[in-house]
């Protein structure tokens, strides 16, 4: 048997190993595509309950009795505001189960409507006077167990012992139902509120403008600093010196510290050494900025060096300084790039999480915050806290918030996409 | 006056100074007998906005970070009371006091030593806030009028904004060296702290980790016990799951991608498995914890039941919980899974074509040219890929916290909960938290054990991948 006997023995096995290496790669790739399409389809399904609010049809009496409020022509707002709308969701909800009579039960039936409902209420009266002395059928915020059950998100068939809703409030549910006093409507209050413990009265705008003031100040500082790090080491720095060497070692490991590194650092520093305030939106932009400066410089580095040497050569030779040539012609040149690169750096520290539990922002804050020193949370650390959350309908909501916060992100990327394709040049 | 006033008015000043200079710089130009200057008008501009705002602006943030130490200092030694204290009780009484300044004297009694320092508090607050207002605006006037007065058309102001402006950016590209420091420094410091209470030794080979509660009573340190051994393993063992998942996965879609897709596949494919390295850890974390966890503990049971059905020993003492070190590794494995595949995209795509098509040119298929060509010229760069990955999952925070538990169990069965350095760190580290406390203490020194181990995969990984560069460029 000679050399090509044995090449054409040994063919079809080695057609057939590549064949086989070939799908592997194949099978790969789908893994990777399944697992994202999952992940993606998974939350997003989760989402959806949090998008919907249920509400409950009730005939409010807003009779002076059950305001409190002594019968007179008019009230000043701060009489309205000390008002008694306690129990008002509770007497219109007695006089549909005129049969309920036990202490225990009624307290279980106006557990069925959520504890803001008293402050929606006050704010329709203070909003509208003429309501004191009338009745009115008006949609009143249910409880998130009634809301989950109404969304299918607590099965009745599963056994009473092992649900939180129980079998006689089951009945008063169908009840109201069959009289079409369940309603559905679109979830306002998500996108609008701050943090609660009551799932139906939490929304993430609180978080939302937490993560706005955050993204600022890292903004504000690290991108100029960036750039002008940069633009150092690219255009200035001597070459060949231990300590510029020593300085570009440092970007590139600072890119690949762990982030909750960062955190210590805040803590220790910032909070500790300095004695800033805990949870404010200033610190966390502080910590965020350390973070993402390495993302922005080494980015801005590769669009300073693709500038190509005949611009300089060219503006030198008109007469530019060294410093007109970068920051009249190189710098704009070089912005598409970097301009991408900080954007998608932008997009990381949005979605950075780890660092900012540190500083203390994993603290409950209920009120929306109105400046950079006001205790906030951020989005993704919002994500992290709704998940810990024991009740059902949090799972919803962190999904919607997750949902957000990806919008966001996706938003940022493909900006980053659009300005690379339509501003890209090519030398 | 207030930051934010002084603050405006820094600003206000600066741009009144630019225009200022620029108009005199002006007259020269487009007087008379028309003298030529050295330096643009605009540089005249830049150079008296920098003299007039800088000095201030530097003195504005000293006293930001001076104002309260010196304020503390000046009060604890006016008063005998406060100087015998000790250190703790007397930042508490300092506590008190600012507290009794800020809200209000209120009911307090007026003879107590509390209420004349909360009294002195607010003086010494007034002093030195009249003495920061004259002087920075001392400074903005003096900075503007030397830079003012000394305007000439032949005064080379251009060369002074220039190497201003030099400066600065060297004092930007400082900031990633005072980063490091700055991490360096917070870890080190609370960790000799920590080791001079906890025997080093007792944390390195101590395989008991519960800083909680005393375990018995001559410990070295009472709140508990510092051994790290589980710690490390379960960061270990998520880490070693996780790059079972990512390593293989990865490596081979980027074989796919750069050697056998077509340019539009590869085109579309890339930027979607991107996607998946943009997604925040906590998004992860959360997909751990609620989607793939109960599916593992499901798994996890039915093999268990399996197991005991054919009774097989090792089932008995088999742990199956909710949160696992399965889950954690698998998704952490699918974030780490981009990662890679870029990496090891880019150090294939650099290998030059005269080897690929030499290797075929002899004959060998495709695949062949990959495992024997191609990967073993690329193994220095995909190795450096494969160690910053590890790196990544040895610091990744979220995934683990989320989906991994806090229980320090020192196993191997994958379907138990393991807790890693990083969980250890941010549950010490938030909450109610005394500082000071071995317990606290005990965070930074598991941090300091993170940022070397990291810093070390990184240098190394940094260097391979760099020399491997070279040798193809």
């Amino acid at each position: 048997m000679n050399n090509k006997d044995i090449v054409k023995a040994s063919l079809k096995k080695r057609y057939a190993k590549e064949k086989r290496f070939k799908l592997y790669g194949i099978v790969s790739i789908t893994l990777s595509f399944l697992f994202l399409a999952f992940l993606l389809a998974d939350i997003t399904g989760k989402s959806l309950p949090a998008f919907t609010q249920t509400y409950v049809k009730l005939e409010i009496d807003f009779s002076h009795k059950n305001l409190k409020l002594k019968e007179k022509a008019s009230y000043s707002e701060d009489e309205l505001f000390k008002a008694s709308y306690r129990t008002l969701a509770s007497k219109a909800l007695y006089q549909l189960f005129p049969d309920i009579k036990s202490r225990k039960d009624k307290k279980t039936l106006r557990g069925m409507v959520s504890v803001g409902a008293q402050y929606e209420l006050r704010d329709m009266v203070i909003d509208n006077p003429n309501l004191i002395g009338t009745k009115k059928e008006i949609l009143v915020l249910a409880d998130d167990d009634l809301d989950s059950f109404h969304k299918g998100i607590i099965d009745r068939s599963i056994p009473e012992e092992l649900r939180r809703v129980k079998d006689k409030q089951v009945s008063w549910i169908d009840k109201l139902e069959a009289d079409g006093r369940i309603v559905t409507r679109f979830n306002l209050r998500f996108l609008t509120s701050g943090d609660s413990r009551e799932p139906e009265l939490a929304g993430i705008w609180g978080a939302l403008k937490g993560s706005f003031y955050t993204m600022v100040i890292t903004l504000l500082l690290s991108f100029p600093i960036g750039v002008a790090a940069a633009v150092y080491l690219e255009e200035f720095a001597p070459k060949n010196n231990k300590f510029i060497d020593l300085i570009e070692v440092n970007i590139n490991n600072l890119a690949a510290v762990p982030s909750i590194v960062f955190g210590i650092l805040g803590l220790a520093i910032y909070i500790n050494l300095f004695g800033m305030p805990r949870s404010a939106p200033l610190v966390a932009g502080m910590v965020v900025f350390l973070m993402t400066l390495p993302k922005i410089i080494i980015p801005t580095r590769a669009s300073i060096k693709s500038v190509p040497p005949s611009i300089r050569e060219a503006a030198l030779g008109v007469g530019a300084s060294k410093m007109q040539v970068i920051f009249h012609h190189v710098l704009p040149l070089a912005m598409p790039g970097i301009l991408t690169g900080s954007i998608i750096g932008m997009a990381q520290a949005l979605g950075e999480s780890a660092p900012l539990l540190m500083i203390g922002m994993v603290a409950f804050v209920a009120d929306i915050p109105q400046s950079f020193m006001d205790p906030a949370t951020v989005l993704p650390v919002q994500i992290f806290i709704w998940s810990d959350s024991p009740e059902r309908a949090f799972i919803a909501l962190t999904s919607a918030a997750i949902v957000v916060l990806l919008i966001f992100l996706f938003l940022m990327n493909f900006l980053a996409i659009i300005l690379r394709k339509k501003f890209e040049t090519r030398w | 006056m207030t930051d934010t006033n002084l603050f405006s008015l820094l600003i206000v000043s600066s741009f009144v100074a630019y225009f200022l200079a620029l108009r005199k710089a002006r007259s020269w130009q487009f007087s008379e007998n028309k003298v030529s200057l050295h330096s643009l008008p605009t540089y005249h501009g830049y150079l008296s906005a920098i003299t007039t705002a800088l000095p201030a602006l530097i003195v504005l943030f000293l006293w930001m970070f001076l104002e309260s130490s010196v304020v503390s200092a000046k009060i604890v030694s006016s008063y005998s009371e406060l100087a015998s204290m000790n250190e703790q009780s007397v930042s508490l009484a300092l506590n008190e006091i600012r507290q009794l300044a800020v809200t209000g004297l209120g009911n307090q009694d007026p003879s107590s030593f509390y209420h004349l320092a909360a009294k002195q508090y607010n003086e010494l607050y007034d002093q030195s806030n009249d003495l920061r207002s004259i002087s920075v605006i001392a400074l903005l006037v003096i900075g503007f009028l030397i830079t003012y007065l000394r305007i000439k058309p032949d005064s080379r102001t251009r060369n002074s904004v220039e190497k201003f402006v030099t400066y600065f950016l060297l004092t930007c590209a400082l900031i990633a060296i005072v980063t490091t420091v700055g991490i360096v420094f917070s870890v080190l410091i609370e960790s000799i702290e920590f080791f001079k209470r906890v025997n080093f030794f007792e944390f390195v080979i101590g395989t008991h980790w519960s800083p909680q509660i005393a375990i018995r009573a001559d410990q070295v340190s009472s709140s508990g016990a510092f051994g790290a051994i589980p710690i490390f393993w379960g960061t270990i063992f998520i880490s070693f799951i996780s790059m079972l998942v990512a390593g293989p996965l990865g490596l081979i879609s980027a074989i796919y991608l750069s050697e056998y897709a077509n340019k539009k596949v590869r085109a579309v494919l890339k930027p979607i498995l991107e996607i998946l390295a943009g997604i925040p850890t906590v998004v992860y974390g959360f997909f751990a914890a609620l989607t793939v966890g109960p599916y593992i503990r499901d798994f996890g049971n039915w093999l268990k039941q399996f197991g005991l059905d054919f009774q097989i020993q090792i089932f008995e003492n088999f742990t199956v919980s909710s949160e696992s070190a399965l889950a954690a590794g698998l998704v952490m494995g699918m974030m780490i899974i981009p990662f890679i595949l870029s990496l090891s995209d880019d150090v294939i795509s650099a290998v030059p074509d005269a080897m690929r098509d030499g290797s075929t040119a002899l004959g060998a298929t495709r695949s062949e040219t990959i495992w024997k060509v191609l990967v073993p010229a690329a193994l220095p760069g995909i190795v450096g890929g494969f160690l910053l990955a590890i790196s990544r999952a040895i610091g990744e925070t979220m995934i683990v916290l989320m989906a991994a538990g806090v229980a320090a169990n020192l196993t191997a069965n994958p379907f138990n909960s393991v807790t890693t350095v990083t969980t250890q760190i941010v549950t010490l580290l938030t909450g109610d938290q005394e500082f000071d406390s071995a317990k606290t203490l005990a965070a930074f020194a598991l941090g300091l054990g993170l940022f070397v181990t990291t810093l070390l995969l990184n240098i190394v990984a940094l260097h391979i991948t760099r020399k491997y560069r070279e040798q193809y460029e």
